[in-house]
């Protein structure tokens, strides 16, 4: 699938929106790669848009520290393809069932090494992107600083597809640590956080925290010496299957994950235990938690914590009863669809797929 | 360039009536001898006195202000201290000036949190200041930072000589606190990793106050590290110092700085500071390692192998804080060293891939003849973003406007080696024609669009930014006899 098929397949849908009647309904598609995260978000609605077939590496610079794919590449092939330099996207996203470089920014999904690298969003350079009316737009680019116009690269990531086809992404990438060592602790929720809060105030090299049934995993990266004079200071014993544990946390294949309901809380790293039944994990230092169940509490306690909660993993009928977002205050739901129009005025990339209102 | 569209029927006395009655006498200036201060930010070539400058001391004036201005489509343009470089605090002739300088308290630093909320009026390095005696610090450190506000910093994305390990005030920054045009409070971020929703904060930051007026700021604490050492490199060719640049990144170390000046650069900062320079070398690299002491003495002896291999004439290694102290000394004062060598200079800010320092230099020796006019280099060559200080005379007629284009044509060059108008400093009034050669026609509609998302009356900061098609077409016209042109010193709008 080439460029212009998809800007083809845009192109018709916002015709036939323009013809539909007011109101009434028209095309909407649906952006697909791989598929890997079709579990995630809102539901899926519209003509299915496959841009699988729009992939391949544009461009890649070791020394200039960024790489330029398709959107249907897949992240293995962009990573074994960092390997070969020693370098690595360092927000180290998840694959599941072979997750593409579109979808990766789309949804906006970072993994373990986001507590010490930063999120997908930290490391988008630029994206070359099909607008709802079938317009080809760059934003950003290749180098590390851009502040010429509004930064709308970013602003791609964790969008859903809801604002453009993500035709090709350009990502800064970095090299990877010369030496990594996990660490395991037993401790207990509130003494995890607490502790984990503790090392964050350090200069520790510390990339990686995965806390689970009474026991804490500690992942340090970085210079050789670093890794050892944490250690030293640190404690804890030295973990014998850390590759494969920290890629079962990253790919969400950990028992800790499993069930059919599974939410996601992004808060404060140091607010206390919500109190609720059914914590499965935590990690990035205890700012992302994992809980398991239908739980109504959920959203009003991650929310007075100061954070929110995605929910995750689940039914289609619960999605649709309780959104997989939590709300927005009316004022900053009204400009996330004036937004939503000025890149996509006839709605038609992805409806309801991050809030049923757009 | 220097009277930005579009043109506001402005009332002057109705407005000020209007803002006598939400603001207090001292938080409101209107004669012309108040207004003087406010008339240019630090990109000085471009002045304008606004109508009224509006000093509010609390959120709910900030509302105020806004809300009538929308009422009466009055102009708007904030302002922190007015160190930017790029005309973006330039006043607008029919509008008023809303000054944040008065939010200058720091209203939490929470140690176990690590972050800091700070109003936008706060300096820069006030947070680290007050974040010292917990071992924390903000790491973006632009070399104004003494002066440059938070709030500031969040309409520039601003950078600084550390970004390419800690980056940019966007990697930085948890929340911020908006009111929009027409008055109205958004809480963008949070104090979580993320927030639902569009990631609104990367598009806040760096909208160079045309989307909203930062009332609060949030930003992360990192810890300071125990060490930080710097290598100083000599090179006796500038490509080499260049490729240099791009074997360290290779060699798979990403240093807390690496910066790099030339030797008309070096030149004028030696007498002014003496910082130990080699006045030979045709390029100087500076290359900071920070992190544990076991961590920094591997990468310093990774750092000299990788220089030694590029073809380094002489490499020295800080052996004391003030003797990196001293190294750095030199390259935070080469703004005020250019600036006692020539009347005036002129700084520009363009990012380029670092593999074409060598040619880029080259082009600029070039233009230094073209133009007729002396160019020292400043980079921050880890980022590829460089900082050239075009030297000229505002006395001389006809100076400024060769600068100008001489400015122009690196920046259009930059464009064309696959790299940026601007990496820190904004686009602002200085560069609203370069953005014309860096976006096409569809992409700036875009720009336009997202911005009446925010603010349909465009009366935020109107003509920064983001060009009019009026303008670009304007510009492409005078673009294609640029080379031609004969007369310089007239006018061009």
């Amino acid at each position: 699938m080439t460029l212009d098929d998809i800007v083809s397949a845009v192109k018709a849908a916002h015709d036939a929106a323009k013809q539909a009647p007011s109101g009434g309904s028209h095309a909407h598609l649906r952006i697909r790669g791989a598929g890997s995260k079709d579990f995630y978000g809102g539901l899926l609605a519209g003509d299915l848009l496959d841009v699988s077939g729009h992939r391949g590496i544009v461009a890649y610079e070791p020394t200039e520290l960024y790489i330029t794919a398709k959107c249907g590449t897949p992240l293995a092939e962009i990573e074994a393809t960092l390997a070969e330099k020693g370098q690595m996207l360092a927000f180290e996203p998840p694959h599941f069932s072979g997750a593409t470089a579109g979808g990766c920014v789309a949804a906006g999904l970072s993994g373990p090494r986001r507590q010490q690298a930063g999120a997908v969003r930290d490391f988008m350079l630029g994206v070359k992107l099909i607008d709802g009316t079938g317009q080809v737009l760059n934003f950003g680019g290749q180098v590390m600083k851009n502040v010429a116009g509004y930064d709308l690269s970013r602003l791609m990531a964790g969008s859903l597809g809801t604002l453009g086809v993500l035709a090709e992404v350009t990502l800064k990438v970095l090299p990877r640590p010369v030496a990594e060592q996990t660490l395991v602790f037993d401790m207990n929720e509130g003494e995890a956080i607490s502790r984990l809060n503790q090392w964050g105030g350090q200069p520790l090299p510390i990339s990686a925290s995965f806390w689970h049934d009474g026991q804490l995993r500690l992942r340090l990266s970085g210079a050789r010496a670093a890794v050892k004079a944490a250690q030293g200071k640190l404690g804890g014993t030295v973990a014998v299957d850390a590759e494969k544990h920290w890629i079962s946390v990253r790919e969400q294949t950990h028992p800790a994950f499993a069930g059919a309901i599974l939410w996601r809380l992004a808060l404060p790293s140091t607010a206390h235990s919500l109190g609720l039944d059914g914590l499965r994990a935590i990690e990035w230092g205890g700012a992302l938690r994992w809980y398991a169940g239908e739980l109504d509490a959920v959203r009003g306690a991650a929310a007075r914590a100061g954070g929110h909660a995605v929910l995750y993993h689940a039914p289609e009928s619960l999605r649709c009863r309780e959104g997989a977002f939590a709300p927005l205050a009316p004022a900053l739901l009204a400009l996330h669809r004036r937004l939503k129009n000025a890149f996509d005025p006839g709605r038609i990339l992805n409806p309801g797929r991050l809030y049923a209102e757009f | 360039m220097t009277n930005p569209e579009p043109v506001f029927a402005t009332d002057r006395a109705a407005l000020v009536a209007r803002l006598r009655t939400i603001l207090p006498a001292h938080c409101l200036l209107v004669g012309e001898e108040d207004l003087r201060p406010y008339e240019c930010d630090g990109l000085t070539a471009y002045r304008q006195l606004p109508l009224a400058v509006c000093l509010p001391e609390a959120e709910g004036q900030v509302i105020d202000v806004l809300r009538t201005c929308h009422q009466l489509g009055v102009p708007v343009v904030a302002r922190g201290a007015g160190t930017g470089l790029s005309g973006g605090a330039m006043p607008h002739a029919q509008g008023v000036v809303l000054s944040l300088a008065r939010f200058n308290r720091i209203l939490r630093v929470d140690r176990e949190a690590r972050l800091a909320v700070v109003q936008p009026g706060v300096r820069n390095l006030a947070v680290s200041e007050a974040a010292a005696p917990f071992g924390l610090y903000y790491a973006p450190d632009p070399s104004s930072q003494i002066a440059c506000t938070l709030g500031g910093n969040v309409a520039e994305n601003s950078g600084g000589v550390h970004c390419l390990k800690y980056g940019l005030t966007v990697h930085n920054v948890l929340r911020i606190r908006v009111v929009s045009i027409e008055g109205e409070v958004f809480e963008i971020g949070s104090e979580a990793p993320d927030a639902p929703g569009y990631d609104l904060l990367a598009l806040m930051i760096g909208s160079e106050g045309m989307l909203g007026v930062v009332t609060e700021v949030t930003v992360k604490l990192v810890p300071k590290p125990e060490l930080a050492q710097v290598v100083m490199a000599s090179f006796d060719d500038v490509g080499k110092a260049g490729d240099a640049v791009a074997a360290i990144i290779a060699a798979g170390i990403i240093p807390a700085g690496l910066e790099m000046m030339d030797k008309p650069a070096t030149a004028a900062v030696e007498p002014y500071v003496k910082a130990g320079y080699d006045l030979n070398a045709a390029a100087i690299l500076l290359c900071e390692s920070d992190g544990t002491p076991e961590e920094v003495a591997e990468e310093i002896t990774r750092v000299t192998e990788v220089l030694t291999a590029a073809g380094a004439s002489d490499i020295r290694v800080s052996q004391s804080e003030a003797e990196r102290l001293r190294f750095w000394a030199g390259r935070k004062a080469a703004f005020p060293a250019v600036g006692r060598i020539t009347p005036d200079y002129y700084c520009m800010d363009g990012t380029i891939p670092r593999k074409r320092v060598a040619e880029m230099l080259s082009s600029i020796a070039a233009m230094e003849k073209k133009y007729g006019l002396r160019c020292a280099n400043v980079f921050h060559a880890g980022d590829g973003n460089l900082h050239p200080l075009i030297m000229y005379d505002a006395s001389q007629s006809g100076d400024w406007e060769r600068a100008e284009a001489f400015g122009a044509e690196i920046l259009e060059l930059s464009v064309a080696l696959g790299g940026s108008i601007t990496g820190e400093h904004g686009v602002g009034i200085e560069k609203i024609n370069q953005m014309c050669v860096q976006y096409t026609t569809p992409e700036l509609e875009t720009f336009h669009r997202v911005k009446a998302a925010f603010d349909e009356s465009g009366l935020l900061n109107p003509g920064k930014a983001v060009p009019s098609l009026h303008r670009c077409a304007e510009y492409g016209r005078m673009h294609v006899h640029h080379g031609e042109l004969k007369f310089p010193e007239l006018e061009r709008f």
